[in-house]
């Protein structure tokens, strides 16, 4: 109910030099419960058009439409309270608890502090944090990473059918970062939010995104499923941007139960196997070690359902199906 | 419990402080000061009252206009006058306070008036400069949160604005503060009355018991203020932004 539909989004800021076009005529749409990433260098116009969306900047022409509804209709400060919004920095406002800054905008909205405590308690712990020992905690008593569950906490907190991340995990370790784009996946697969996520990491993009935009100085250069972006970049810039590993990264993002072809029957108990629901990472490390030709792929229960052949693998990787 | 035991670190200093007010007490009864002071109780009680007034008067009112021109220059419409603004703030704390008092004697005539509005001109900048200093380093990307999150001007100003602003302004109170209690015997020299009176014309008549009869109670007073308005920031400011309460 909350697909998300941008047209010829535009914004221009006027300057001493003349006019700048931030973002120019940006075109695209998002399904309801899809995550979309923004990418691209610094300075594209990603953010922008991220702050377009919720109004925290004003579009000098073009719509946004959420749920079929223009926003531009809707008042900015209600329509905000509608629309999860997480920034890198954080956020937190110090000054109050962990179920405080959980808590703003359920009591924007009215909500009974019992309720409000309640949603904050029921956040923490789907985002693995346990609820008694952060909930009176003040944000100068969290690490980074919990810092930032928090902040997606609170973005949540009014289970606002859209969500709006600017580089949310950007200022985090590497270690700390897989573990909560794992959360925010898992999350995500249970809520269904429609997400649109500013980023400038391409394994970040293809690990988290249904589509992803990539922008350049202000225009959208190509808007794809990752898999096809990876398989065929709209141009040179696009090509350059994802990096010439492109293929390896597509690996992630096909399973093995893709490329097989079906089998039954015994399991020959030296070939190697691989698990049908994994990816083609995995895949292609058994290759690699093995340099086997053809691979078992097994079930969850460990019987035989198929083959995967380097040549399948080839063709699959060579072509860009959508 | 830390946070226990915190809160009374914070009265050391004013323990230590009671202490040594003991040891000179007891130098003034066993040297006889003591009853030449006490001569002069009607005259405290009648000046202490006035004096207080004059404090009173001047600071309350100087807090609430502080506040509100720190915030009004804090805002973003105000921006683009707001460090000129706050320039010529800074000149005019420059002013020695005397000066001050006999600038408004000369525009306001002698008495309470000119004295009360000299005292609160020297109160006001110290607030008007840290209220809008602290409002001003609150961080940008918190202000940003609170209008994507769908808070509106007033909310943002009264939710995260002022609570993590508060420990400045309440430093800037405090000073503001001491510099009111700190002037206000001066205000007897543009006669404003008050515990000066006691202590200027015991200096002229080198009248020990009389000086001291109007330095004590002033003395005591900038204490209890400073006890006061620190107390007050101790337990206002939230625990989150409050140095003292997460050392």
């Amino acid at each position: 109910m909350a697909a998300i539909r941008l047209e010829a989004l535009t914004k221009t800021y006027a300057t001493p030099r003349g006019d700048v076009r931030a973002v120019e005529r940006v075109s695209l749409s998002v399904g309801d419960g899809q995550i979309c990433v923004l990418l691209g260098p610094s300075g594209c116009g990603k953010t922008t058009t991220l702050r377009m969306i919720n109004r925290l900047v004003t579009p000098s022409s073009g719509k946004v439409f959420i749920g079929g509804h223009d926003t531009d209709a809707a008042d900015p400060v209600e329509l905000r309270r509608t629309i999860g919004y997480v920034i890198q920095q954080i956020g937190l406002f110090p000054n109050m608890t962990v179920a405080g800054n959980i808590g703003v905008v359920p009591r924007l909205l009215g909500w009974s502090t019992e309720r409000t405590r309640a949603r904050a308690e029921e956040l923490l712990a789907m985002l693995a944090m346990e609820p008694k020992d952060f909930i009176d905690r003040y944000p100068g008593e969290l690490s980074g990473g919990q810092a930032q569950r928090v902040g997606v906490a609170r973005a949540l907190a009014a289970d606002p059918p859209v969500l709006l991340m600017d580089e949310p995990f950007g200022a985090l370790d590497p270690v700390n970062r897989e573990t909560i784009q794992d959360e925010f996946l898992r999350m995500q697969h249970a809520l269904k939010k429609t997400v649109i996520f500013v980023s400038h990491d391409i394994d970040e993009a293809v690990k988290l995104a249904d589509s992803i935009a990539i922008f350049r100085s202000g225009r959208l250069e190509q808007y794809a499923e990752p898999d096809h972006l990876l398989a065929q970049p709209a141009n040179e810039f696009v090509a350059s941007f994802v990096g010439s590993d492109r293929t390896l990264k597509r690996l992630r993002l096909i399973r093995a139960a893709d490329v097989m072809a079906r089998a039954s029957g015994n399991l020959d108990a030296t070939a190697p196997t691989v698990r049908a629901s994994e990816d083609l990472r995995r895949v292609a490390t058994l290759f690699l070690e093995h340099g086997a030709d053809s691979l078992a792929c097994v079930d969850e229960r460990g019987e035989l359902v198929g083959y995967v052949t380097r040549a399948a693998l080839a063709e699959r990787l060579g072509s860009a199906r959508r | 419990m830390k946070g226990v035991a915190l809160p009374r670190r914070s009265l050391m200093p004013y323990a230590t402080l009671g202490l040594i007010a003991l040891a000179l007490l007891w130098a003034l009864v066993s040297s006889g000061m003591w009853s030449d002071i006490l001569r002069y109780k009607k005259d405290i009680v009648y000046l202490t009252r006035q004096h207080l007034v004059l404090v009173a008067v001047s600071g309350s009112l100087a807090i609430a206009c502080g506040l509100g021109i720190g915030i009004w220059l804090s805002r973003p419409w105000m921006a683009r006058y707001a460090q000129a603004a706050i320039q010529a703030v800074n000149m005019v704390t420059a002013i020695p306070t005397l000066g001050k008092l006999a600038l408004m004697m000369s525009l306001l005539g002698i008495g309470p008036l000119p004295a009360i509005v000299g005292l609160w001109i020297a109160t006001l900048l110290p607030i008007i400069r840290n209220t809008y200093e602290g409002i001003r380093a609150v961080p940008a990307h918190l202000v940003d949160a609170a209008r994507g999150m769908g808070l509106a001007r007033g909310q943002i100003l009264r939710r995260v604005e002022l609570p993590n602003a508060l420990f400045v302004i309440f430093a800037g109170v405090r000073t503001a503060m001491a510099v009111n209690v700190g002037t206000a015997p001066i205000a007897f020299l543009i006669g404003g009355g008050g515990l000066g009176e006691l202590i200027f014309t015991g200096i002229d008549l080198q009248e020990t018991g009389m000086m001291l009869a109007g330095a004590i109670p002033t003395a005591l007073l900038a204490v209890i203020v400073d006890f006061l308005f620190g107390q007050a920031q101790y337990w206002l400011v939230p625990r989150g932004v409050n140095p003292l309460r997460n050392a």
